[in-house]
């Protein structure tokens, strides 16, 4: 299946997630620089971590209103696979493509650290990888990954099933509602988390966890 | 509140400027005239010692600088080493420490971004940042309020840049309490083939200014960070620059796709005292002049005199020479980038530096006098005294000790500082701090991998600052070597207090002695380095502190060392052991933290036996017998257990050694001495043969204990669980930071 990365200036794991795509689609992604209007025609889209911008504003504020944005939008209307992770989970929030929003951490310092995910959803084209309720590792690197939504949003997306993750046995490292890590949007084509699935890929991380939310994206998986 | 450019320069506004009123002599002799008020500037910004190593220059010299991997020695914005298949690391460690004591979020974030710079204009991807922090007393009040900035400001700068931070070190001490420090240190991978220089070559050529704009801030502040504090530090905070990792960003990117064009003949960052330190030395090194028309510079605040242009240490900015016909290329790299672009002088064949402004020429100076005829001095010294012979030894149980110090701000968890940077960003990181040594892969190649550490110990310093010299190298090379590195070569970041007293230029001198004669031995030359001198406040200086970063290389890192036990029942050796294990207590942690003394001589540093041992131990992790390996420095043999033990949860049972003092066995800080567990059954014969080859290279490689269990057990004293030593290890910090 063929992939394509969207980069915002500032961005800073785009190099990281480039690597993960290839090394586990054994194709390379396509690179889309922000200004583009559309995107070529790939299966899934991934908006990778980082600062765009600097998180100056807001964290996502400014990529949200990049030209990009629009095409992306158009892209998940037709079902196709967007990804956002950390800073690109932000980016789709303050674009409206997923609910909630990502406040500054409750310690108001930045975390980085490995924490536990429950996997909350196993039945979307993301997380048919793993098991309903499975405990995996993964990396957190954040400043602002507090989930929040207002309770009404709240309800809607417990509801539908679109908790994708959640942290678990006491690992929440921001003070998300919910300890949500990671939600999906109404059609479950759109997936944003806070936590890094492409930094623990290999042995040579300590783990590869974050390997099967990629293979499932990539349809890697039967 | 401008000041004119003619104005009447009085012996006031030369001490103002930090210069003496020999050096204004001087420069007079240098020009045939009195210099204008910009001149004046100029030549203050060059002739600090920041800049211009007065003081410090006639001992850097007698360090080693070369090696047969050596590409770029000191002198460039960095050190280059070549590490095979057509790569290098380029890497350096610079001070931020006046900065960010006025004020420590942007203090310690311009330091990171300052020398993230110096990496990536030389043409290198940073891959590895680490810092080596020292605080006044935990209990001084403007402490916490210090570590909290200065860390934020690291991992806000870094995090945001996007680099792994993967090591560093912490650490308090009330001889900080008025001059912190802040020695930043990164790394980058280039091409050997594509590295980049800031040496111009050619007449004529246009010098462009690249990235951010130019504002009023940190004007001086070289000079400031050149002097003693008083009692009027707060009024010094403008001088402090603030940081844009947004644009340092974009800026990498921009300097790497416009390197990759084959447009920059030269490039300089513009970090202390900004657009004329980068000038002159481009114009310097190449023979060649150079003219600058400040009405073309990219600014950010109205009426800037040339003055405040020439001075300000605005960041993020770089210049180039760059090939003419490529002009209109290098401008779409960077409008690509949004970063500001323009051609702001030339090249010239006179060898003076010229400043243009409202059509008006407002300086004119001699470029090579700049740096060249800066002030040299072989300032008066003492040989610092012997310290006081080393008394009593007090007693207290092994196990209540080792609570204690690991419990104790020197041993205590890192967790709450590390926790703080991204540690990960790249997916390289093999291991992130709380190890012996940050280590990370050497992207595209399948097995080598890069390893760092920074080192000192102050209090080793001040009592025998030539061991103690010695001593940080040492530490430094058997940190690397844990993981399996073979040490290439080092950056020393000395930070000391006033030259100007011979006490302190002794301590200087001694310590710069003990480095070369360590790199020397080791084979580990000194290829980038700054010094920081000065850190004084009201009279009172810092402990010594020469800051020695080194960077290793592992040909595979299937074979890397940890520090964790990796399983139990495996035997544990005790490399480079003295006989009794463990003698020397002289400045050692138990006798300075338990019982606040500070007396007897640090430990001595054998360098041949260092070598020795740290090659043999090297042997056994790339034979793959060594299972764990952990150096032992601070806090002796009992600590660097309680650290293997808590980097795994696996336990360990040390035997007692009969007739010795448990406390010299247990916390003597000896030097050139390993842990290293090994993979194979003590019955094998492989064990009876690495003794043998131990035997003949002259090393002591001693049977300790065994790992297993939940509890470490030291000799004859009662067992310790883990789960104790965890909760003293990881409670100080955060409690801490919390109060």
């Amino acid at each position: 299946m063929k992939s394509a990365v969207v980069v915002f200036p500032g961005l800073n794991r785009d190099r990281d997630m480039l690597a993960a795509l290839e090394s586990i689609g054994g194709i390379p992604p396509v690179t889309v620089w922000h200004k583009e209007t559309g995107l070529p025609d790939v299966d899934l889209v991934v908006i990778p971590g980082g600062f765009s911008y600097g998180d100056y504003l807001r964290a996502g504020a400014i990529a949200a209103r990049s030209p990009i944005m629009q095409a992306i939008r158009e892209k998940a209307d037709q079902g196709t696979r967007v990804l956002g992770v950390c800073n690109g989970f932000q980016i789709l929030t303050e674009a409206g493509l997923l609910p909630g929003v990502l406040m500054r951490n409750a310690s108001l310092r930045f975390v980085c650290k490995t924490v536990r995910l429950k996997v909350e959803n196993a039945d979307t084209a993301f997380t048919r990888g793993y098991s309903a309720g499975q405990i995996i590792d993964c990396p957190v690197a954040h400043h602002d990954g507090n989930y929040f939504a207002d309770s009404d949003t709240l309800d809607r997306v417990e509801g539908n099933g679109q908790v994708a993750f959640r942290y678990a046995e006491g690992t929440n490292p921001n003070g998300s509602l919910n300890d949500i890590a990671g939600v999906f949007n109404e059609a479950k084509n759109v997936l944003g988390l806070m936590p890094h699935p492409e930094n623990l890929i290999e042995a040579a991380h300590g783990g590869s966890d974050g390997r099967a939310l990629f293979a499932a994206a990539l349809d890697q998986v039967a | 509140m401008s000041i004119p450019n003619d104005i009447q320069i009085t012996a006031d506004i030369v001490a103002n400027h930090g210069l003496s009123s020999d050096e204004y002599e001087k420069i007079k002799q240098l020009i045939g005239r009195e210099p204008n008020f910009t001149e004046l500037g100029i030549f203050s910004a060059m002739w600090n010692e920041h800049c211009s190593y007065k003081s410090s220059k006639k001992w850097l010299k007698t360090l080693p600088t070369t090696g047969t991997r050596v590409i770029q020695g000191p002198g460039e914005n960095a050190g280059v080493v070549d590490i095979g298949d057509g790569q290098a690391v380029v890497f350096k460690m610079e001070s931020h420490n006046h900065p960010s004591f006025i004020e420590p979020y942007q203090g310690a974030a311009t330091g990171v971004g300052g020398i993230l710079r110096d990496i990536f204009t030389m043409g290198a991807r940073p891959i590895a940042a680490m810092n080596a922090l020292r605080f006044g007393a935990p209990d001084h009040e403007k402490t916490r309020h210090l570590v909290s900035g200065v860390v934020a400001g690291v991992g806000g700068y870094g995090n945001s840049f996007g680099v792994p931070t993967v090591g560093g070190e912490v650490e308090f001490d009330a001889r900080y309490n008025g001059n912190i420090l802040v020695n930043a240190f990164a790394a980058g991978l280039a091409d050997t083939n594509a590295i980049f220089y800031s040496k111009a070559e050619g007449v004529g050529l246009p010098v462009v200014y690249l990235g951010a704009k130019t504002g009023r801030d940190g004007v001086g502040g070289a000079t400031m960070a050149s002097a003693e504090f008083g009692d009027d530090i707060e009024e010094k905070r403008p001088t402090v620059q603030v940081g844009d990792p947004f644009t340092e960003k974009r800026l990498l990117e921009a300097c790497l796709e416009l390197m990759a064009t084959g447009a920059v003949i030269a490039i300089q960052d513009m970090g202390a005292a900004g657009l004329t330190c980068s000038a002159v030395e481009m114009g310097a090194k190449g023979g060649l002049g150079i003219e600058l028309d400040l009405d073309k510079v990219p600014v950010r605040e109205e009426a800037m005199t040339p003055y405040e242009m020439m001075l300000s240490e605005s960041q993020e900015r770089m210049l180039m020479v760059l090939s003419p016909d490529k002009e209109a290329e290098a401008r779409a790299v960077f409008e690509k980038w949004e970063l500001d672009f323009a051609t702001v002088g030339r090249t010239t064949d006179d060898l003076r530096f010229r400043i243009l402004w409202h059509g008006d020429e407002v300086a004119n100076l001699p470029i090579r006098e700049l740096g060249d005829e800066a002030p040299e001095y072989d300032r008066e010294w003492v040989t610092p005294p012997a310290p006081a012979p080393l008394g009593d030894i007090p007693r207290m149980d092994v196990g209540e000790a080792v609570l204690k110090l690991l419990s104790s701000h020197r041993f205590a968890s890192r967790r709450w500082v590390y926790e703080q940077y991204d540690t990960l960003i790249g997916g390289n990181s093999l291991q992130t701090p709380g190890g012996d040594a940050g280590v990370v892969r050497v992207a595209g190649h399948p097995t080598k991998a890069l390893a760092f550490s920074a080192d000192v110990t102050p209090r080793y310093c001040e009592a025998d600052p030539f061991e103690g010299g010695k001593q940080a190298v040492a530490e430094c090379w058997r940190n690397l070597t844990s993981t399996g590195a073979d040490p290439l070569a080092a950056t020393d970041n000395l930070n000391f207090g006033n030259p100007q007293r011979p006490e302190i230029m002794g301590q200087l001198v001694k310590a710069i002695e003990g480095i070369g004669e360590a790199c020397r031995e080791l084979e580990f030359p000194i290829v980038s380095g700054n010094v920081s001198l000065y850190n004084e406040t009201n009279g009172r200086a810092i402990l010594p502190t020469p800051t020695i970063g080194g960077v290793g290389l592992l040909p595979d890192h299937a074979n890397m060392a940890r520090i964790g036990f990796a399983a139990k029942n495996q035997p544990i050796l005790l490399v480079g052991a003295p006989a009794a294990w463990g003698k020397h207590l002289g400045q050692s942690a138990y006798m300075k933290d338990l019982f606040e003394r500070s007396e007897g001589a640090p430990p001595p540093v054998d360098l041949q036996h260092e070598r020795r041992t740290g090659d043999f131990v090297r042997s056994l992790i790339r034979s793959g017998m060594a299972s764990a390996v952990h150096d032992l420095s601070d806090g002796g043999l009992a600590i660097g257990l309680a650290e293997m033990a808590l980097a795994s949860g696996i336990g360990a049972e040390i035997t007692a050694l009969e007739g010795c003092d448990p406390v010299e066995v247990f916390f003597g800080e000896d030097q050139g001495r390993y842990l290293v567990t090994l993979s194979v059954d003590p019955q094998d014969e492989a064990l009876d043969k690495l003794w043998q080859d131990a035997e003949e290279a002259g090393i002591f490689a001693p049977w300790i204990g065994t790992t297993g269990g939940t509890d470490l057990t030291l000799g004859a004293a009662a067992p310790l669980a883990i789960e104790d030593l965890r909760h003293s290890h990881e409670e100080w910090f955060p409690r801490f930071m919390s109060n």
